[in-house]
């Protein structure tokens, strides 16, 4: 009868954890943003995730060449260029070279009557004729007049020039030896634009790989020049590089360090490798679980699996440290510490379902990866790892260590008034610091180094390139509608930019301007005879003849039954790009993005801009501040995990008072795990580190690793034996020292997110497992 | 070559002292080092541009301000009034309402003979050497400088600019385009520093 339940047990796990392999295999590994993808967004939110995942910004690879001298640098730029505009992974290569320029200017100039604002049926009256062409004359006596002289005749009333104003407004970067160069001169410059998005980490690691070939492959490569890029898809692909080297570096070195410590132990590699079955399962079963449940495992889950090895090896090490020896001892731990252990594992469960609750999917996927990890390995640990143990097997006798520990737990009340010293202590520093306590900006996820992001902000300075951090978004069921709306969006910016309240902004509607305007602009411009009578009216009292003007009618003619301007017009030139960029069309519905430029040396008024916009009336009109947003993003999820969290608490409490039926038992338990979650905060806070919402995840673990202390010494009470046992307490030291150690190598890491938890978790387990031995006295004293 | 100088019409040249007195021995170095003492200045212009397409030469007039070794604002009062202010390689015009940004970059001509400009002001010889062949007349009481454009894309639109000057001050800028088209700017100072 035992030996079958014994094989069926074994024969079930085995069958669970190929079927977790084989989940796994077919899972889908992220490190993008994803995880911090609210699941349900708003608008606003929306738009800001579309912009993160693909919008124009999250395509640009900035470059620099740095070393060298500068006709070297420029050299290389031009050839690097030169190979990367022939790949098609990227949609543009600039460094300054006037690659655009000519089709650019073309465009334009064949095309003006349509996109100038200033064509109006005023402006082709007599009196509008006569203005415009004193206007250019007056232009022509100035120092721009250089400039506009030879278009004179073709372009009498200066669209032309309003064009190109228009088009050159922002700020460029200065040339050097035909190149693009930093404002210190320093470093060549490049701006690339790639086809994939900046979500698409693999193409960005392409792209980049690609942009070092070309630079290796210039044939005016030196050593003495250095290629340095920047950009979100760059920050990607080296924050997947970092999470995923660190990921497997601290499995590596944890996994070495907990199994030495265990050898030490157990002097016994059959005991280490059973030992360690329920990690590996636990493992298996959550990111196998992860994958069912969110159809992609996070980077961050993976990192925290590593973490995870040093608390599921608990179970085995109270097996094995607790049950001494012989199969009959095994069915007597199981009888007697078995549901403590149980108990343990359910305020663990409790803790971490709080997480599963979060609309964040990152930190939902820690729950729920948690949950499932907790349960296998507490599972094959009771029904599974007695089975496997060989009849003779044993582990090293721990024993000595344990009358140590009891000696010292004897002394643990001296301790007492100094625990409470350090509680209140802590406590006070709590509320000291209760204002800053927590960092709610996004950043302080973000594995980027701070040199990295220097980096970005001195070539992005550079270049001029938009941070895109204001946006106006009109949107419409069709592209006809988005564009009317720019318009009607643009009217009022340009009120604003007037006032001086922006500096500018950019609209797909001025390369690409609706069906609607652009038949309203070309009904401005009379018949070919009407408009050469006004025309010899309106020279009168100027120095031209009318004469002179010949290519302005003939272009004026053309113009008149000239086919619609279309997208596809626009192919091949800046414009082109710009309007690809700022007018995307999703599931059928099209939004046109405005990006606002701030005046110099201020910022923008962001209340002012949406009354402006509200004012008008229009719909489907959003104002978004990407920063804004993406903070209150964030600091939305935190607010809430610190609520779940709470909740998570208040469970476990609640969990105890339904098992134990006495409040003072339940607060026994917890109130060891809450003195040191708060010290361990109050640390943090001395020590200046803002906490994040991953601290927050190793606050609950504390609390569900630190619960199985607790119940261990509430069960020596309830025994009413004199003392907890030696071999617990072997067990107790040992479960807490693999856990620092699985923990502790996350305090090293540079992600941030791992560091967190690292910080975290493994001071809070060593003062959990010390505030319960002092507190647990207490009652024993009775 | 059919490339005569043509006469420059009369410079009126004002300064307060004379640093090099030795009308002999000026040289390009020298009148450079001289230029370069002048830090910044304020002046009166008036600009006549001869151009074909127009039955009479447009007049404007104003004020010219310079400060070492890159800025240079001109403003213009008649007939319209404009602000065209030189830093670095920006330009930025103001017309009325109308504001223009230009990078210089964008517009190689115009940054050549802005550059010839500058590069005399600030007496920088290398920076003038970089796109003209340099040529002086005259003493140090009255100079003319000649600058050749080198650059064969700039052959096509300058024929040469001429700035003529006494001690270290510039009193007229002379520019002969190819097509025929003249300006020549007169210029009065008002302080320096």
């Amino acid at each position: 009868m035992r030996v079958t339940s014994a094989r069926a047990a074994i024969i079930l796990w085995l069958a669970f954890v190929i079927s977790c392999g084989i989940i796994i295999s077919r899972s889908q590994f992220t490190t993008d943003l994803s995880a911090f993808f609210p699941r349900n967004p708003t608008p606003a939110q929306q738009m800001l995730l579309d912009q993160i995942r693909d919008g124009l910004a999250s395509r640009l690879i900035l470059v620099g060449i740095e070393g060298a001298d500068a006709q070297v640098r420029a050299t290389l730029s031009k050839q690097m260029a030169l190979s990367l505009r022939a790949n098609s992974a990227f949609v543009s290569i600039n460094n300054g070279e006037p690659v655009n320029a000519a089709r650019d200017q073309a465009f334009l100039f064949d095309h003006r009557y349509r996109l100038s604002p200033a064509v109006t049926p005023e402006r082709f009256s007599v009196e509008g004729l006569h203005a415009a062409l004193e206007d250019s004359i007056d232009l022509l006596s100035s120092s721009a007049g250089l400039l506009v002289k030879s278009l004179l005749p073709s372009d009498p009333t200066g669209e032309m020039v309003q064009l190109l104003s228009q088009f050159n407004s922002s700020s460029r970067p200065r040339m050097i030896n035909g190149a693009w160069a930093s404002r210190d001169g320093a470093r060549a410059l490049m701006m690339v634009q790639t086809r994939a998005t900046g979500a698409d980490i693999d193409a960005q690691e392409y792209a980049m790989r690609m942009i070092r070939k070309a630079f290796e492959a210039a044939s005016a490569a030196t050593p003495a020049a250095k290629l340095v890029m920047t950009g979100p898809g760059v920050f990607s692909v080296t924050s997947r590089d970092t999470i995923t080297s660190q990921v497997s570096r601290l499995s590596v070195l944890s996994f070495l360090l907990i199994a030495i410590l265990l050898l030490l132990v157990y002097r016994s590699f059959m005991a280490l490798a059973l030992g360690f079955l329920p990690v590996v399962t636990g493992v298996v079963a959550g990111i196998a679980a992860v994958s069912l449940g969110f159809g992609a495992v996070h980077g961050i889950t993976l990192g925290f699996g590593t973490a995870l090895i040093g608390e599921a090896v608990d179970y085995s090490i109270y097996l094995f440290v607790q049950s001494g020896r012989g199969s009959a001892d095994r069915q007597h731990w199981i009888r007697q510490f078995w549901p403590t252990i149980r108990l343990g594992v359910l305020t663990s469960l409790c803790g971490f379902s709080a997480l599963l609750l979060s609309g964040f999917p990152g930190l939902a996927q820690l729950g729920l990866y948690s949950i499932a990890g907790l349960v296998a390995a507490a599972a094959v640990t009771r029904f599974v790892l007695p089975h496997l143990l060989p009849e003779n097997f044993r582990i090293r006798d721990v024993s000595a260590t344990g009358v140590v520990l009891s000696r010292l737990l004897r002394r643990a009340a001296a301790f007492r008034l100094a625990a409470v010293m350090l509680l209140l202590v802590s406590c006070a520093i709590l509320v000291w610091h209760r204002g800053d306590l927590w960092n709610d900006k996004i950043s302080s996820l973000s594995p980027v180094s701070r040199a990295e992001v220097e980096l970005d902000t001195k070539l992005r300075a550079d270049a001029g390139a938009p941070d895109v951090r204001y946006l106006v978004v009109v949107s419409g069921a069709s592209q006809e509608v988005a564009l009317l709306s720019a318009e009607k969006a643009s009217a009022i910016l340009q009120i604003q930019v007037d006032q001086g309240a922006l500096a500018g902004f950019e609209s797909p509607s001025r390369y690409l301007p609706s069906m609607a305007t652009q038949r309203a602009r070309l009904a401005s411009l009379p018949p070919p005879d009407v408009l050469e009578a006004r025309l010899a009216q309106a020279v009168q009292g100027l120095p031209v003849r009318a004469k002179l003007f010949t290519p302005f009618l003939s272009d004026a003619a053309t113009a008149r039954v000239q086919p619609m301007l279309q997208a596809d017009h626009l192919e091949q030139t800046s414009m082109g790009m710009a309007v690809a960029a700022l007018l995307i069309q999703r599931n059928g519905h099209w939004s046109a993005l405005m990006p606002l430029t701030a005046p110099k040396g201020a910022d923008i008024n962001a209340a002012r801009i949406q009354t402006a916009l509200q004012a008008a009336n229009l719909t489907d009109v959003l104002f978004v501040d990407m920063k804004v947003e993406s903070d209150r993003l964030y600091s939305g999820y935190l607010h809430e995990a610190i609520v779940l969290s709470l909740g998570g608490v208040l469970a476990i409490f609640g969990l105890l008072l339904l098992v134990f039926r006495s409040f003072a038992r339940a607060a026994r338990i917890i109130v060891p795990l809450l003195a040191a979650i708060i010290t361990v905060i109050a640390g943090l806070a001395l020590l200046g580190q803002q906490l994040i919402i991953l601290h927050l995840v190793g606050l609950l673990l504390v609390a569900a690793v630190g619960s199985n202390y607790a119940l261990f010494f509430d069960r020596a009470e309830r025994l009413n034996a004199p003392a907890i046992e030696p071999g617990t307490l072997t067990s107790m030291l040992f479960a807490n020292l693999t856990t620092v150690a699985g923990f502790g190598l996350l305090a090293f890491s540079s992600v941030p997110i791992l560091q967190a938890m690292g910080v975290t978790v493994a001071p809070g387990v060593i003062l959990a497992l010390i505030y319960s031995a002092i507190f647990a006295r207490q009652s024993d004293a009775h | 070559m059919q490339c005569l100088i043509r006469r420059v019409s009369a410079a009126l040249a004002l300064m307060l002292f004379a640093g090099i007195t030795n009308a002999a021995g000026l040289d390009i170095d020298r009148l450079m080092q001289g230029l370069a003492q002048i830090r910044s200045g304020q002046a009166s212009f008036v600009e006549k541009k001869y151009i074909a397409m127009l039955d009479k030469p447009v007049e404007s007039s104003g004020e010219l301000f310079y400060s070492a070794p890159d800025r240079l604002e001109k403003r213009t009062l008649k007939p319209k009034p404009e602000s065209m202010i030189l830093d670095g390689g920006s330009i930025v015009i103001e017309r009325g309402r109308q504001k223009h940004s230009l990078q210089l970059q964008d517009y190689p001509e115009l940054a050549a003979v802005i550059d010839s400009i500058r590069g005399t002001l600030a007496g920088d010889r290398k920076a003038l050497e970089r796109s003209y062949r340099l040529s002086l007349e005259g003493g140090a009481e009255r100079w003319t400088l000649q600058l050749l454009p080198i650059d064969e894309k700039m052959q096509a639109a300058i024929k040469h600019i001429r700035i003529a000057g006494a001690q270290h001050f510039v009193s007229s800028i002379e520019i002969n385009r190819v097509d025929g088209d003249r300006s020549l700017m007169l210029i009065e100072k008002l302080t320096a520093r």
